[in-house]
């Protein structure tokens, strides 16, 4: 079966990077999970336990025909509603600039979660900053395809704005990959000033910069408090 | 509910009485308990060797264990028909259907019409009260004489679901998943409210007699037919009574007295006296006390979550539908928070639809082809 995203055989190149991200059998809460296509891929390839957040209804019903637990709803009101830890990893795949309250959704993300992947367009990247000084028009481009008036993405960042929302939420960047369309990921420096004018679209490894070690399961944590 | 017509007889249909012995009794909520419970049920496809294809589908307030076989009363088609069948998402061909009449109820069931063994003479307000607990009691003790150990799923809308949602907290390790369609984990105020309505209907009716109108061989039809209309309504939208009905007259010209001018009156007076063929109105005021004290977080210290807390490895689906306004997609919502809180595995679909609460029982391609996913994926992973 192909999706809109699965095209002649090729996998999306975030999700080929988010899968080499995950650690096999782990837990993964996909955000914005779409026709279910990361899910399923990383349950094929990494033996994942995974659940999904979408929002449209058609969305949930195919991810439910390819047998995976999804929940319609949303990440500005219905991340609160996991418990802490509940994941080790939760993934936000090109949805950030659509929600409302970004910087809640990216702490929430990782209250949930061990770590998160996150993936965004870079309005820095240097076509944007062209196209907007030279014709002074919102830019419409492979990562940003639609005209103003009829994108949903509302909270649009740069890698730097990124980065620096990051370091407000005391987070730690473990990994960053460089994105463009149709070519393998590149491991980037996020925080170097010529990345946020290449890079088209970037891929965050993330976790909290204070996280204590993992905790072990509940068995052996009587045994070592026992 | 007519396109199923052709298709009801073909469904090979089996099931009967369970009469349970008197040393085992059904101990309800209330302290009382049943002596010689009958469960009435039907039973659709055919169980396995390994005897892990059984589903059991629960039915709402108003229905019975003809679920997908010809109503012996009414004649007309199982009120899931385009449900459960060869090829439909219960799907007989590979799983082994059962549904049985709850306690309380009057199908076959026992209930307030039954005879009390220790009288001789029907309950009536003798009956003791029951609960959705207790009605998912009586389902269990069925099933495990039917020698079914677990469950494949547990399947139901309205006061289905939440016998669903009960199974799940009573009994997590007897079911593999569990489907909940336009239903609630509490009454809410109104829901309570428009049931009272009902109540007060038929106990206004004088024949009625304090409950004990089948001893005196009357019945309260015209109580149970009103108290059916009001619930009617709310299970209609707005739109789909504006859309079938709008304000369109029976006749030419007003009538000028109170006769059913309107269609839509018309078309409630004959849902109210169908109803009273087939319904006992002493099971009506039962059920609906049932459904009002059901409220499943209050018994689990208030928490809805510590409801699942067991429920972990059970395969959870909850749908619900835009327009229902009986059970809104707001506590199906609630469900859905407290079973990820509780780390059960979940998936919530809310279905775009304006015909109300009822189109958990009308043709919805959308929940037919999401529930077929949500069966065919979980026999993949149960194998």
């Amino acid at each position: 079966m192909s999706g809109p995203n699965e095209y002649q055989g090729k996998v999306r190149e975030d999700f080929r990077e988010i899968v080499r991200l995950v650690r096999p059998g782990s837990r993964v809460l996909d955000v914005g999970c779409g026709e279910g296509e990361l899910l399923e891929l990383l349950s094929r390839e990494k033996g994942v336990d995974g659940r999904g957040l979408e929002i449209s209804p058609e969305g949930v019903s195919a991810c439910l025909a390819r047998g995976l637990a999804v929940v319609q709803g949303d990440a500005d009101d219905d991340l609160d509603y996991f418990p802490a830890r509940a994941f080790d990893y939760a993934v936000l795949s090109q949805t950030l600039p659509q929600v409302r309250q970004p910087r809640h959704v990216l702490s929430e993300l990782l209250r949930i979660a061990e770590r998160a992947i996150v993936s965004l367009p870079n309005f820095g990247h240097w076509r944007i900053r062209l196209d907007l000084l030279g014709q002074g028009r919102m830019p419409v481009t492979h990562e940003l395809p639609t005209p103003w008036w009829e994108t949903p993405n509302i909270h649009l960042c740069t890698v730097r704005d990124f980065t620096q929302l990051c370091d407000e939420l005391d987070l730690r960047i473990e990994a960053c990959a460089a994105l463009a369309n149709g070519k393998p990921a590149r491991p980037i420096e996020p925080k170097r000033a010529l990345e946020n004018w290449r890079a088209e679209s970037a891929l965050f490894l993330l976790s909290r910069a204070n996280a204590t070690a993992k905790l072990p399961s509940g068995e052996q944590k009587a045994d070592l408090f026992g | 509910m007519s396109d199923g017509e052709s298709s009801a007889s073909l469904i090979e249909t089996h099931g009967g009485v369970m009469r349970f012995a008197a040393d085992k009794p059904l101990r309800l909520d209330s302290g009382a308990r049943i002596d010689g419970l009958e469960v009435a049920y039907n039973t659709y496809g055919r169980l396995n060797g390994a005897r892990s294809n059984a589903v059991l589908v629960c039915h709402a307030l108003s229905m019975d264990q003809h679920a997908a076989s010809r109503h012996p009363v009414t004649g007309k088609p199982g009120w899931w028909d385009q449900v459960i069948g060869p090829g439909r998402p219960l799907d007989t061909d590979r799983l082994f259907v059962i549904c049985s009449n709850v306690v309380g109820g009057c199908s076959g069931t026992t209930g307030p019409s039954s005879i009390d063994p220790a009288t001789g003479e029907p309950y009536g307000l003798k009956f003791p009260m029951v609960t959705v607990a207790d009605m998912v009691r009586a389902q269990a003790m069925l099933i495990e004489a039917l020698g079914i150990e677990q469950l494949f799923a547990v399947v139901g809308g309205s006061m289905g679901g939440m016998q669903a949602l009960q199974w799940a907290a009573d009994y997590p390790e007897r079911l593999f998943s569990a489907v909940c369609v336009a239903c609630a984990a509490r009454h809410s105020a109104q829901n309570i409210a428009f049931h009272e309505v009902g109540r007060q209907a038929i106990m206004a009716d004088p024949d009625w007699r304090g409950g004990d109108y089948a001893r005196q061989g009357v019945r309260p039809e015209k109580g149970l037919a009103v108290a059916r209309m009001a619930a009617h309504i709310t299970y209609l939208s707005e739109q789909a009574l504006q859309r079938k009905f709008g304000r369109e007259l029976q006749r030419d010209g007003l009538s000028w007295g109170f006769d059913a001018d309107f269609q839509v009156e018309s078309y409630l007076r004959h849902q109210g006296a169908a109803f009273v063929d087939r319904f006992d109105a002493n099971s009506y005021l039962y059920i609906t006390r049932a459904l009002d004290y059901f409220d499943l977080a209050a018994s689990h210290g208030g928490s809805l979550a510590e409801a699942f807390r067991r429920a972990r490895d059970v395969r959870f689906c909850v749908f619900s539908f835009t327009s229902d306004w009986l059970y809104p997609t707001s506590e199906s919502r609630q469900i859905v928070r407290a079973l990820n809180a509780a780390g059960a595995r979940a998936s919530f679909v809310e279905i775009e639809t304006d015909k109300g609460h009822d189109a958990f029982l009308l043709d919805e391609p959308v929940l037919h082809a999401a529930l077929d996913g949500f069966m065919r994926s979980g026999a993949q992973v149960r194998g």
